[in-house]
């Protein structure tokens, strides 16, 4: 699993070269075809489970060690929720990157799409694979930072850049509130591992951080999965290339946050809190958000904003919590996923085939491109909810599930009656507006798609309708498994195409019926709801823009404050806040901490030595010439040598040695070059600075003093000692612990070493750049 | 510093400088069990090659180098890296070391572990920062 | 040893910090170099002063004969003091190029350069 995971990002790194080698197909897009086979292969990997995880149930767990002291281990779990969503991950991924090969065909940057694409699309396997909460932290913000990516691909472009921005603030202010949130999680059921969490349901109920810790992964799934009053990143984040949001941002990252609502489902769910949050914040986003896709005419607008709505049905019933809901759930997750990635498909289409993005310009393209009508056709019906098509399938049991909701029913049922109403204009808008009626003009001469571009609509609306006509058999196979992993325990409840006649059909029937009649009147409705534009001026978009004009001005603020400019008022403050801290604490701890003075063990050469660097410092510090002073630093450096071999550091004493004779070049090569010592600052404030270092001086011998004479803890060295020779073969105990013991902070240490000689390249080759001009 | 050329600075120069260069070999692979190491070692053949630098002059020395001192700093990362990841595949956290036991002509039985990798990756580093460094601003001075 | 040590880092970390707050740059130098001897002889001396029982352990035993000198200490000072050599060559050339930038050596002169 662990493979499945990083080829992605392995393909990631050679997209490029895959898209530059042209040998491969005669035309640029053989490469997203050839990069396409990744997920492909990935897609029947996963299909290949569906006999043991989705039929049977089973359950794979494969771990990997990563950070054991933490409990952080990178382990990844396959049961049949992250079955579905892989399939659904690598499935549709096969059709959008084949499709972005031809969409963005020569397009300059098209090599970088396929990286972030085939990058993005690991990071949302792992997501869903993982089983640790803090690594599927970490993949949760990776989809972040490449939607971030994929959004701002057309960076040349202001609004784009915008509309990035916010999409990665607004889910990264809520991947904090999730980390929070996860670390409460741990804390509480004492384990970061989904599958030992997920067993303590009563022990996470009863915990006194239920509530926080519950409210905070709540946002942070809300502003991944666009909830209100998140859900304004999402409409804007269409302004990435079409591919992108069809997969990101229909069928892939925004369903993150309801993917993991429906994860912890079995461990935090089931609560009156839980029911409330998420059943009337899911109601109210879902209605929000198609009564905001009926008033949109922009194609990808539209289409967005029915996608929170379905995000907000798919949170609403993870909130309701029945074997219904959670059913219903599933089942209107694969229905959306589906056809909501055909129709994304088809709006990219249009666009390229006519030069159309906004409803207002299509009409009659039916007689130019039949094969994407027909098949956007078939897609709407799903998502308009009409039988035999998948999506009326999950559309029945959604609205069973909210009649028998157990709290709010009343309120649910009427906001989702409304819904369905809307949501079939909505369907109307897309399948009959673009096709019908007179020949829209239009930029481009309408024309067929491409092959590799109506791949992705025709599979996809073509599986919207067998996976309806075949409904059991997709319970038994594939949601069965996802419901039970979901719920917490198996479901008796089956899909099936045909309920017989009951109140969620009659339901459907009317809201057809109503749905169709106000697309008859569409531009009449949207003129009649003109007054709702006046509350998106107070809406949350508004709130997003003011908190962000108010960050700005508080950082300006506090950076005028703090940033005076002057070297030495920064280490006033440091060097004050240093020693206020270690006084206050020594004096709270003043009766356990004694201060040694002892001076009867001095030999008569250590105190020679000690006073010879107590002179080589006095003379560093108060000479007027540069060559003293470098000949004080010398014997400095060569009297502490001395010091470390009196006092069995050998190692250490060679270092110094050695160093001091490399600084001695050092100042050579750069120091004499530089003008000689001035005096600049009059004697008061030359006294000021000298009582200030007096006082951190004697602030460190206090500290010194008690250090010496207090002891609260063993040292851990005595660990190093003992083990040194037994278990890491190495009688030098210092280098022992330099490459064996402590190795990552060695690593860390040349890392900086290394940083310090780049930065010095890097700036003598300023330099040389400079005089070059 | 070419006035500062003289013969017999050239002449011990010569003879010191394989000489420093094979020491620090030998404290970097007896770092483990005596005072030495990647650190101590990467020090002294970097003071060894600043030793050439003076009695000749930059030109000589990179010549002398074979390798630019940036390629070295690259490649010692690289190796100190790579040291931790032997560890994982055996199921052990990252940078757990892993030795061998091999005999070896002159030593006879030794254990050669990942440590010792890391510890070469250290010298390289700390030769390819020290050397960088030195040589790019004895370049700049010119 | 420990109280005459106290009293010389004391007086390390005083020099290092009257030089640091010197407006004169090349003076500044000067101070980090202290100020770096001066952390690592702090924590030198924190560790404990022991003498003639370096932290190696005789050919052929497992154990050090008696007590040694606390080697933690020791391997953070040893990659301190290189380190301390990097970020010193860092500073000097930063200062240098400040100095061919501004033509002036007094910090209070480049402040406001980051206009």
């Amino acid at each position: 699993m662990l493979l499945a995971v990083l080829s992605g990002f392995l393909f990631a790194c050679i997209a490029p070269v895959v898209h530059g080698a042209r040998p491969l197909a005669k035309s640029y897009y053989g490469a997203g075809w050839v990069l396409a086979m990744l997920p492909a292969v990935l897609f029947l990997w996963f299909a290949s489970h569906l006999r043991s995880v989705g039929l049977n149930g089973e359950v794979i767990l494969n771990s990997w060690t990563w950070i054991p002291s933490l409990g952080i281990s990178l382990s990844f779990r396959l049961d049949g929720l992250s079955l579905l969503f892989a399939l659904l991950i690598s499935g549709i991924g096969f059709f959008i990157i084949a499709y972005a090969g031809r969409y963005l065909e020569g397009h300059k940057d098209q090599a970088r799409l396929y990286v972030l694409l085939l990058s993005f699309m690991a990071s949302m396997l792992g997501l869903v694979l993982s089983d640790n909460l803090i690594s599927l932290f970490v993949f949760w913000e990776l989809t972040s930072i490449t939607s971030y990516l994929l959004v701002g691909f057309s960076h040349e472009d202001k609004p784009s850049r915008l509309s990035a921005r916010q999409g990665l603030f607004v889910t990264m202010g809520g991947g904090l509130a999730l980390l929070a949130g996860f670390v409460m999680l741990g804390m509480a059921g004492g384990s970061y591992e989904l599958s030992e969490l997920l067993s303590q349901r009563e022990l996470l109920h009863d915990h006194a951080l239920y509530a926080p810790m519950l409210i905070l992964i709540v946002i942070g799934a809300f502003s991944k999965s666009a909830q209100f009053p998140f859900h304004f990143w999402l409409p804007n984040a269409m302004a990435a290339p079409t591919p992108v949001s069809a997969y990101l941002h229909s069928a892939t990252m925004v369903k993150a946050g309801v993917y993991l609502l429906a994860r912890l489902n079995p461990g935090l769910g089931g609560t009156e809190l839980w029911t409330m949050i998420l059943g009337l914040v899911g109601a109210f986003t879902m209605f929000i958000g198609v009564f905001l896709a009926v008033r949109s005419t922009g194609i990808k607008k539209v289409l967005a904003y029915s996608t929170v709505m379905a995000l907000g049905t798919l949170t609403m019933l993870i909130g309701i919590g029945t074997p219904t809901a959670i059913t219903a759930a599933m089942a209107f997750l694969l229905a959306h996923s589906l056809y909501k990635g055909a129709l994304f498909l088809v709006a990219g289409i249009i666009g390229h085939s006519t030069g159309s993005k906004d409803f207002m310009h299509t009409g009659g393209f039916r007689s130019a491109m039949p094969v994407t009508a027909l098949f956007a056709g078939v897609a709407a019906l799903s998502l308009g909810g009409i039988i035999p098509l998948f999506g009326f399938v999950a559309k029945e049991l959604m609205l069973e599930a909210v009649l028998d909701a157990p709290l709010f029913s009343a309120v649910l049922s009427t906001l989702a009656v409304a819904s369905a109403i809307l949501g079939v204009t909505v369907a109307a808008i897309v399948g009959i507006r673009p096709w019908y009626g007179r020949l829209a003009e239009t930029k481009v001469t309408p024309h067929e798609a491409p092959p590799a571009m109506l791949a992705g609509p025709v599979v996809l609306a073509s599986l919207s309708l067998v996976l309806g006509l075949s409904a059991p058999l997709v319970q038994q196979w594939l949601l069965g498994s996802a419901i039970t992993a979901v719920h917490g325990a198996p479901v008796e409840k089956n899909l099936s195409l045909w309920h017989g006649f009951n109140l969620p059909l009659l339901i459907s029937a009317v809201s057809l019926v109503a749905g169709l009649l106000l697309f008859a009147v569409w531009r009449g409705f949207r003129r009649a709801t003109r007054f709702t534009d006046l509350l998106a001026k107070v809406g949350p978009e508004q709130w997003y823009e003011r908190a962000m004009v108010a960050i700005t001005h508080v950082s300006a603020w506090q950076t005028r404050m703090l940033q005076t400019g002057y070297l030495r008022y920064y280490l006033m403050i440091v060097l004050g806040s240093m020693v206020a801290l270690v006084l206050s604490q020594m004096w709270t701890y003043r009766d356990s901490i004694n201060l040694l003075i002892d001076v009867s063990d001095l030999r008569f050469y250590e105190v020679v030595v000690a006073g010879v660097l107590g002179a080589a410092v006095l003379m560093a510090a108060i000479t007027s010439s540069r060559l003293s002073a470098v000949a004080a630093l010398g014997a400095i450096g060569f009297t502490v040598a001395l010091l470390y071999l009196l006092f069995s550091a050998p190692d250490l004493s060679i270092t110094q040695v050695l160093v001091e004779t490399l600084t001695v070049i050092l100042l050579v090569l750069v120091l004499f070059r530089l003008p000689g010592f001035i005096k600049l600052s009059p004697t008061h404030l030359r006294l000021r600075d000298a009582g200030l270092a007096v006082i951190v001086g004697a602030t460190m011998t206090l500290l010194l003093l008690s250090v010496n004479g207090t002891q609260y803890f063993d040292s851990i060295s005595s660990y190093f000692i003992a083990e040194s020779a037994p278990s890491a073969y190495g009688r030098n105990i210092v280098n022992v612990i330099l490459v064996d013991f402590r190795t990552l902070d060695t690593l860390g240490e040349i890392f900086v070493l290394a940083l310090a000689a780049t930065g010095v390249l890097a700036m003598i080759r300023f330099r040389a750049e400079d005089k070059d001009l | 510093m070419n006035n500062m050329m003289s013969l017999v600075l050239r002449t011990t120069g010569y003879f010191l400088l394989p000489l420093l260069l094979i020491f620090s070999v030998f404290l970097l692979l007896r770092g483990h069990d005596e005072p030495g190491g990647g650190f101590i070692a990467g020090l002294v053949a970097s003071a060894a090659v600043c030793l050439h630098l003076f009695f000749t002059d930059i030109a000589a020395t990179r010549r002398l180098l074979h390798i630019d001192p940036r390629d070295l700093l690259g490649w010692g990362l690289t190796l100190a890296t790579l040291s931790g990841i032997p560890a994982v595949f055996m199921g052990d956290p990252f940078f757990t070391s892993q030795w061998v036991e091999m005999t070896l002509p002159l030593l006879g039985e030794t254990k050669v572990g990942t440590p010792l990798l890391f510890d070469i990756g250290v010298y390289a580093v700390v030769v390819g920062s020290v050397l960088a460094i030195v040589l790019s601003l004895a370049e700049a001075e010119e | 040893m420990g109280t005459l040590m106290a009293f010389l880092v004391g007086g390390l970390y005083a020099a290092a910090i009257y030089m640091i707050m010197r407006r004169s740059i090349v003076k500044l130098v000067i101070g980090l170099v202290l100020l770096s001897n001066a952390a690592n002889l702090l924590i030198f001396t924190s560790a404990g002063m022991t003498r003639e029982a370096p932290p190696l352990i005789p050919l052929g035993a497992l154990q050090p004969d008696g007590v040694v000198a606390d080697p933690l200490a020791q391997a953070l000072i040893l990659t301190a003091i290189v380190i301390g050599f990097g970020v010193l060559a860092f500073a000097v050339v930063l200062i240098h190029r400040a100095y061919e930038v501004v033509k002036a050596d007094d910090m209070d002169q480049m402040k406001d350069t980051d206009t």
